[in-house]
């Protein structure tokens, strides 16, 4: 097996893992972290891809710096969304 | 079986062997770690891939600010008991994974022989992009809707944390040797975080990188208790935030009015253009970047 499609294979699992955790988690935090998991599942199947050339896909690699920037914030404003649940105290 | 596949494959065992554990350890604060640590052997496997661009990002982005939020999160909010699975549901689960991934790898492997038009398009026009390092030319000038947009996200997850006004975060007090250490990291940051700004045009870098390792140094710096209050009325701030946006969008109008077109750069200027973006670019992310991991409502109101 290459070291693509070892890569890909692994992408593939790392996404139902997640999806795994998503589903069967019930806790805001753990949740946010399958969602995680399951992005870079996404993004190792993209690099892998992008790395069956040599050089390397520069296209597809921004793409994925990209969506890691653009992950880091939803999960930064979900993890706000999620510790700000409790009910408000007085100021 | 080469010494290269047996260390792709260890790798890529332990990367799953981390994900499942960070998703299903019984306490919250184990699962968190054990993410962290998932982001960084994420990082080696982006590296063994040649995408060190990418590996620098997740190492700074990924395991250590995403690393950070996530602790402070959890100290914010209760222990939840952990929901156990009973054995015959987790069998059930397991099986119905192994089928999707049956089903999935057979769609997925053959995309390795889709044919490639991109990388030599890039290559081809590499020349009159201004800078010599294709990932780099590829988010600031091919694709630079991409990254115009990513910055947006950027803003759009402060302003959202902003409406949420939350709560100021307890944390200890420094104590000495982190403060003496943090005296030490944060010049280090900012001279590492202009290295690979400069490096970009050239080399793996860019202003992703960069931001992300000043606002880690920020936060060095915030928790030994060093940096001082951030205010969001305080307006060099908020230019600083604004900052990338506005001179990215600055340099397309004028290049949509008076030039070639939308996000089409004069091939003169364009590595000078290129640098004067990624320099406020890398300056606004850090500015959010750290507004969005440590900054509480006292801060955000004033």
């Amino acid at each position: 097996m290459s070291q693509t499609a070892l890569y890909l294979i692994a992408g593939l699992a790392l996404w139902l893992i997640g999806l795994h955790g998503l589903i069967v988690q019930h806790y805001a935090l753990r949740r946010i972290i399958a969602l995680n998991i399951m992005g870079s599942g996404c993004f190792m199947v993209m690099v892998a891809l992008a790395s069956r050339v040599q050089p390397p896909d520069p296209v597809l690699q921004a793409l994925v710096v990209t969506g890691l920037v653009v992950a880091a914030s939803a999960s930064a404003f979900a993890l706000r969304l999620a510790s700000s649940g409790k009910p408000e105290q007085d100021e | 079986m080469s010494a290269d596949w047996l260390f792709d494959a260890a790798l890529v065992g332990l990367l799953l062997m981390l994900a499942l554990a960070a998703l299903h350890a019984p306490r919250l604060y184990t699962s968190v770690v054990l993410f962290i640590v998932f982001g960084l052997l994420l990082a080696l496997a982006w590296a063994r891939l040649g995408a060190v661009d990418l590996a620098l990002a997740e190492a700074a982005i990924g395991a250590g600010l995403l690393g950070a939020m996530l602790l402070a999160a959890l100290a914010r909010s209760r222990q939840p008991a952990l929901r156990k699975q009973a054995p015959a549901s987790l069998v059930g689960s397991a099986l119905l994974g192994l089928l999707l991934l049956a089903l999935l790898v057979p769609a997925v492997l053959p995309l390795q022989q889709g044919a490639q038009p991109l990388p030599p398009a890039v290559n081809a026009a590499l020349d009159s992009s201004g800078v010599s390092h294709p990932v780099t030319a590829v988010l600031l000038n091919f694709r630079a809707w991409d990254t115009l947009l990513e910055l947006a996200v950027l803003l759009l997850a402060l302003l959202g944390v902003r409406q949420l006004r939350p709560a100021a975060l307890a944390t200890a007090p420094g104590w000495p040797l982190l403060e003496a250490w943090a005296r030490i990291l944060a010049p280090l940051a900012v001279l590492l975080g202009g290295y690979l700004l400069w490096r970009g045009s050239h080399a793996p870098g860019g202003a992703f990188q960069a931001g992300a390792l000043l606002a880690a140094g920020a936060l060095v710096l915030r928790l030994a208790g060093l940096l001082p209050p951030l205010r969001w009325h305080y307006w060099p701030l908020r230019l600083l935030v604004l900052g990338g946006l506005l001179l990215f969008l600055g340099v397309a109008a004028t290049g949509a009015w008076f030039g070639d077109g939308w996000l089409v750069y004069p091939p003169a200027q364009a590595g000078l253009l290129i640098l004067l973006i990624e320099l406020a670019a890398t300056l606004s992310i850090a500015a959010s970047l750290i507004l969005l991991v440590s900054a509480d409502r006292q801060e955000l109101d004033s």
